[in-house]
């Protein structure tokens, strides 16, 4: 790296920090009816959604918290109920039977055919989401409909019908700030849910647990709340939910249910899978797992227990309004503490969806983003097991570093953009303009080595790039 | 400053004051990691009774009429099994008995999802047990490689890093040497910490910088390397393993044995590019004196179910075959030869030895490291190392 660079990097940091606009100086603090100012206005938007434009924190600069918050969900809410922006492709609404070739007496070109038509079903959903996360006017809404992929984890690899994963996605999104028992009970019949997890295999006299354990370890309670026998009893309760192949719903075969008493939790009746659910939801762990969970998502690595519990309560109390949990979280003191600013890693889709969003770069075809994106080890649509992509730290490894960094290096060399883009920050001179293009990109100051000496101002090109591939801009 | 100086300063600011914040210890003396592991992945699920032929089975006949290797065809090794017929080169190392055929590796409750499968594998987990580190991970966060070793770990030809994935050691995915170089400009690595997220990152860029410093070691190979991308990570494999810095595992991957569908074409290319990579390894090994010094292991996360099924191919089975091999191997078959007079309800032979006895060998046996903490248990090493 040129030794320009480096200088330059310091210089700005020691600039950025001189003039109190980093969170690197502890933000004062301030009765929450006050507008939250620039910086705030920057955190909060870069974790509740993708990376902010400066148009965009400027908004909300001016608001409360409060308001802040409020702006954000009612913008979501209206967003979730409408239909997305990103016209979905064709196939995606299709009705009717599900296609597959009979098992193994299919003619091996009939398999072939389904295959490919399936892997390029999949390639065009995935660009579709991309769009529609580039497009849409709720980051938020995206973010959340992220979240419940990875939550209620399916993945097309298994599903193999893109058909049954765009439905998923269009019901996350719907309840993306709902009710989370309703959209527990939607997930759970979701047909490509029961493909996932093997419901067509959970009948009478032969259970199948594979359900019942990861509604327990995963949807709901969470690991260690609940015994190998809960899940035995309630396995024989899901029995006879399943796929109907010929219209591609949810279908209960009444013959395929276990009818028996079962022993769930220490309660014992004859209990069906609705009645397993309501006793998830019925649970304080529910609650708490889910809280926990969304603190992992927007606020830190590290959840506080009080805090957790303090909300987890909020969000029961509301009968699983995910709205309440979310503003629950956002108003946290722990939520705007300085300590948590730039402390979680950025997801490959976030990265790639929020610097083209922040440097008002028009993204042209989005298959290839989707592609960088799964070259970056999230690739939509299929997560790599049950428990979904593990996020944090787990997304940089030295190859995965190194693709986010190219990526954003040809992003800064495809065009002209940085000169433009740069044009368009406050300030009377360059240098003003960088500090204030920082303010934006980084939530800390740069990671480089402040090496004392004086610097001259590079081109845009140049400092875009290096703000850019600083480790900083990896952080949201 | 040049680019490859530039690396090498920063790279040893960088290691320097890691090593400072994050101690890593040094190995324990009883702790060999100059013994170098290749992990070769069969990605898809291999077919292992192709490729170790129970040619004197009638049950096998009665299973494959269609896809079975006659046992005119077979490259025989004793009077019932012998190599599907593309594996021939490897029979000179099978005679210098410096080949392991490990028959019957798997676990009980088997998976038959590809993901979930080969998680199993690479985690060392039960089948009904979820952990987020890779075997080699814990192993080497347990009893660390030497820190002059240019990574723990390299994974070639893929970002996934199974066995090495998880936090606390240094591994290195690349796909190749140069493009790995390339990019390796953009890493920066003079920097300093500010938050945990911050630490990690730094502490992968300075990985990086040192690996990238220390892996291209541009050694002029006799050996001639297979086309192919399974030939050309071979290839980077063996510059990284030239590299006088060290390594303690390098994993590679050869894709395509999900063969469901017209299987016979396909499996024959796979096991002939298998064979001839083996052979080219081998030689190149043997340039660098490391033949005697080096075990490579083959893995997959299941094998095809006997019965072939009606398109001419197999579907995703249990318990199969994999082969050790190295110039410290003791050659011959281990394990036991699947029943097939008695599959289980699913179709499949149950498993005769399980895969972490495997690793048991490779952690006792090969590194002289504890391997009851990394395999969550007591795994019995088999006996394919000679003393």
């Amino acid at each position: 790296m040129p030794t320009t660079l480096t200088r330059l990097l310091s210089l700005l940091a020691i600039g950025a920090c001189a003039l109190a606009t980093f969170a690197c100086v502890p933000a004062l603090e301030r009765p929450t009816s006050k507008p939250i100012g620039y910086y705030d206005a920057r955190h909060f938007l870069a974790r509740t959604g993708f990376g902010p434009t400066a148009a965009e924190v400027r908004r909300y600069a001016v608001l409360s918290r409060e308001e802040a918050v409020a702006e954000l969900l009612r913008d979501a809410r209206a967003s979730a109920r409408s239909s997305p922006l990103t016209r979905p492709p064709a196939w995606a609404t299709e009705t009717g039977a599900l296609r597959l070739p009979r098992g193994e007496s299919a003619p091996p070109e009939e398999r072939q055919a389904f295959r490919q038509e399936q892997i390029r079903n999949g390639l065009e959903l995935r660009a579709w989401w991309l769009s529609e996360m580039l497009a849409s006017p709720s980051a938020l809404t995206e973010r959340m409909t992220l979240f419940w992929h990875n939550h209620f984890v399916s993945s097309q690899q298994k599903v193999r019908f893109a058909r049954l994963m765009y439905a998923q996605n269009a019901t996350f999104r719907e309840h993306a700030l709902g009710n989370f028992g309703t959209l527990l009970r939607a997930a759970a019949k979701d047909p490509a849910m029961l493909i996932y997890l093997d419901s067509a295999q959970n009948r009478k006299g032969q259970p199948n647990e594979n359900f019942a354990r990861e509604v327990m370890e995963l949807f709901t309670l969470g690991e260690g709340s609940y015994t190998e026998n809960d899940v035995k009893e309630a396995a024989r309760a899901f029995t006879g939910w399943s796929l109907n192949r010929d219209t591609g719903h949810y279908q209960f075969r009444p013959g395929l249910h276990d009818n028996g008493i079962k022993t769930v939790f220490a309660r014992s009746g004859h209990f069906d899978g609705d009645a397993v659910l309501d006793l998830l939801l019925a649970r304080p762990e529910t609650a708490e797992h889910l809280t926990r969970k969304l603190w992992r998502e927007f606020l830190s690595e590290e959840p506080e227990t009080h805090e957790v519990k303090r909300i987890a309560q909020l969000f029961r109390s509301s009968n699983y309004d995910i709205e309440t949990a979310l503003r629950g979280l956002l108003l946290s003191d722990a939520f705007w503490s300085a300590g948590n600013r730039g402390v979680l890693i950025k997801s490959p889709v976030e990265l790639v969806v929020g610097a083209l969003r922040q440097l008002s770069i028009d993204p042209g075809p989005a298959l290839p983003l989707a592609l960088v994106s799964a070259g970056m080890g999230q690739n939509l649509f299929s997560p790599p097991n049950v428990k979904g992509w593990p996020g944090g730290e787990a997304w940089i490894n030295t190859h995965t570093l190194l693709a986010r960094k190219q990526f954003l290096d040809r992003l800064v060399r495809a065009d002209a953009v940085p000169a433009v883009w740069l044009g368009t920050f406050p300030g009377t001179t360059s240098a003003e303009q960088m500090q204030a293009a920082q303010a934006l990109l980084l939530p800390l100051p740069p990671s480089s080595r402040t090496n004392l000496g004086a610097g001259e101002i590079p081109d845009a090109m140049t400092f875009v790039r290096a703000t850019l591939l600083d480790p900083a801009y990896q952080l949201k | 400053m040049d680019r490859r100086a530039f690396l090498k300063s920063s790279a040893a600011i960088a290691a320097s004051g890691l090593e400072a914040r994050f101690g890593f210890a040094a190995a324990p003396p009883g702790a060999d990691y100059r013994r170098l592991l290749i992990l070769v992945e069969l990605k898809g699920g291999n077919d292992g009774l192709n490729t170790l032929v129970p040619y004197s089975d009638a049950a096998y006949y009665a299973l494959r009429p269609k896809i079975g290797i006659g046992r005119d065809h077979v490259v025989q090794l004793s009077d019932h099994a012998g190599l599907h017929p593309a594996l021939a080169p490897l029979v000179d190392l099978w005679k210098e008995r410096r080949l392991a055929v490990l028959q019957g590796i798997g676990y009980p409750q088997p998976n038959f999802s590809h993901f979930r499968s080969i998680e199993i594998w690479e985690t060392a987990s039960k089948s009904n047990e979820y952990s987020r580190d890779g075997w080699l991970t814990r192993a080497f966060t347990a009893q660390p490689p030497p820190r002059a070793f240019a990574a723990d770990g390299v994974i070639v030809g893929s970002s996934e890093l199974g066995p090495l994935a998880g936090g606390g050691t240094r591994a290195v995915a690349l796909v190749d040497t140069e493009q790995f170089l390339r990019r390796a400009r953009l890493a920066n690595a003079l920097s300093e910490a500010r938050s945990k997220a911050v630490t990690h990152i730094l502490e992968v860029e300075a990985n990086i910088a040192r690996a990238a410093a220390q892996l291209a070691s541009h050694h002029a190979f006799q050996t001639q390397f297979p086309s192919g991308s399974f030939g050309s990570a071979i290839s980077t494999a063996c510059q990284v393993i030239a590299n006088p810095a060290g390594v303690a595992a390098v994993r590679m991957t050869l894709t395509g044995f999900d063969t469901h569908v017209n299987q016979p074409g396909t499996h024959a290319r796979l096991l002939a590019e298998l064979a001839n990579g083996i052979l080219a390894l081998k030689s190149a090994l043997e340039e660098l004196g490391k033949w005697n010094d080096t075990l490579v292991l083959t893995y997959a996360e299941f094998g095809r179910r006997p019965r072939e099924n009606l398109s001419n191919g197999t579907d995703h089975g249990a318990a199969s075959v994999h082969f050790a091999l190295g110039g410290r191997v003791a050659g011959g078959f281990y394990g036991s030869a699947p029943d097939l007079t008695r599959l289980t309800a699913d179709g499949n032979p149950p498993s005769a030895l399980d895969f972490r006895s495997v690793y048991a060998t490779v952690l006792e046996h090969w590194w002289n490291v504890d391997s009851r903490a990394t395999l969550g248990g007591r795994f019995a090493p088999v006996p394919f190392l000679t003393a």
